[in-house]
């Protein structure tokens, strides 16, 4: 979160609204600790990541979604697992647990 | 855009915080019946927020503070009033720990090297040195603080800060510095304490060691020659050296020290 602060003190300057996303577990390997971060503003900017890329993409659809108001705030779960409803994959073989939420605290 | 009517507080509170480098621990709640719900705690602070119940507050205070002192970012699974063994909140505790710290004794070619290779990995930078001409900000303007000071007497002052996380690199090449320096550092409780120098002058700088009263477990603690066995030569590849030897200590990981190797150090 640390490196975003600059990123996002500039959006909300400019009346943006925010949503951060931060890896709050990991199962596996994977390659960013718990506390990876990464900001979306409104108008779909990007800060910082989560992976090594491979879910950014993905992050950064659901941070709008919630941002809009479209889904809850909550832990949306990335990565190869046995379940097929995770459609975006970690190429590490890994899983993780990323907290999107808006900026609202 | 009124400052005095922030509409969020928790991370305005957060963010002066982490920019003044005050240890703070923002503990989120991301499963349960408050989810998004927030708690800024710190040793220097009052606590700021509220995750739904003064008793869950009390008990997730207590362990952020804990997590915060190993500068760990973790989850952990509370009853709704903090009880133990119960799974109803998910607490996400993400601790914002001030940078390590290395401390480099000697100011000389390597130095400026090591400093910018440390920087790179996040480290608060302290270059000492006692003599006036070579600790000058302008011969090392990468590092963070560069102090004129015995090293002895700088650990004197300061090496009660000095934890798990930091760092000590006596790069001095002279008895003179480097004993006492050494000692001092071996008083802290620093995580990572290389000394440079060829083999032969650490052997000497051993016996001056033991003369001082340094005992084999002290010893043990000393990585030097400083850095793995990567047979580098420049100060720069020396630097990488330096900076590889401290995370394979961090990791555990058995990869070869140049203390542990015999042979020629490049």
């Amino acid at each position: 979160m640390r490196e975003l602060l600059d990123d996002i003190e500039r959006w909300r300057r400019d009346g943006q609204r925010v949503a951060v996303a931060r890896v709050v577990g990991l199962d596996g390997s994977g390659p960013r600790d718990p506390g990876a971060a990464m900001a979306v503003s409104e108008a779909g900017e990007v800060a910082g990541s989560v992976s090594g890329g491979c879910v950014e993409g993905a992050v950064v659809t659901e941070a709008l979604a919630v941002l809009a108001g479209e889904h809850p705030r909550g832990v949306v779960t990335f990565g190869y697992s046995d379940d097929e409803a995770f459609a975006v994959g970690l190429t590490c073989g890994g899983t993780i647990h990323v907290f999107v939420e808006p900026l609202d605290w | 855009m009124s400052p005095s009517a922030s509409t969020t507080p928790v991370f305005d509170a957060l963010r002066d915080a982490v920019r003044r480098d005050e240890p703070v621990v923002l503990a989120t709640i991301t499963d349960g019946d408050d989810v998004g719900a927030k708690l800024l705690v710190g040793p220097e602070r009052e606590p700021l927020g509220t995750l739904g119940s003064a008793d869950l507050d009390r008990v997730v205070t207590r362990d952020a503070l804990g997590a915060l002192a190993s500068g760990t970012t973790t989850t952990r699974h509370y009853g709704r009033h903090g009880e133990a063994r119960e799974t109803d909140v998910t607490v996400f505790l993400e601790s914002f720990a001030p940078p390590p710290r290395m401390v480099i004794f000697g100011a000389v070619d390597f130095t400026a090297a090591l400093a910018r290779a440390a920087k790179l990995l996040g480290y608060h930078v302290v270059v000492c040195d006692a003599r006036a001409v070579f600790a000058t900000p302008a011969r090392f303007p990468m590092a963070d603080e560069v102090v004129c000071e015995w090293p002895d007497r700088y650990l004197a002052k300061h090496g009660e800060a000095l934890g798990p996380r930091d760092a000590v690199a006596v790069l001095t090449h002279d008895a003179k510095f480097d004993v006492p320096a050494i000692v001092a550092a071996l008083a802290t409780h620093v995580g990572y304490l290389g000394a440079m120098g060829s083999r032969r002058t650490h052997a000497q700088r051993v016996e001056r060691l033991r003369e001082a009263g340094v005992g084999d477990e002290a010893l043990d603690r000393l990585l030097a020659p400083i850095g793995l066995d990567l047979g580098a030569r420049t100060p720069e590849e020396t630097a990488v050296a330096v900076c590889a030897e401290i995370i394979a200590r961090r990791t555990g990981r058995p990869v070869p020290s140049l203390r542990d190797a015999e042979g020629p150090i490049h």
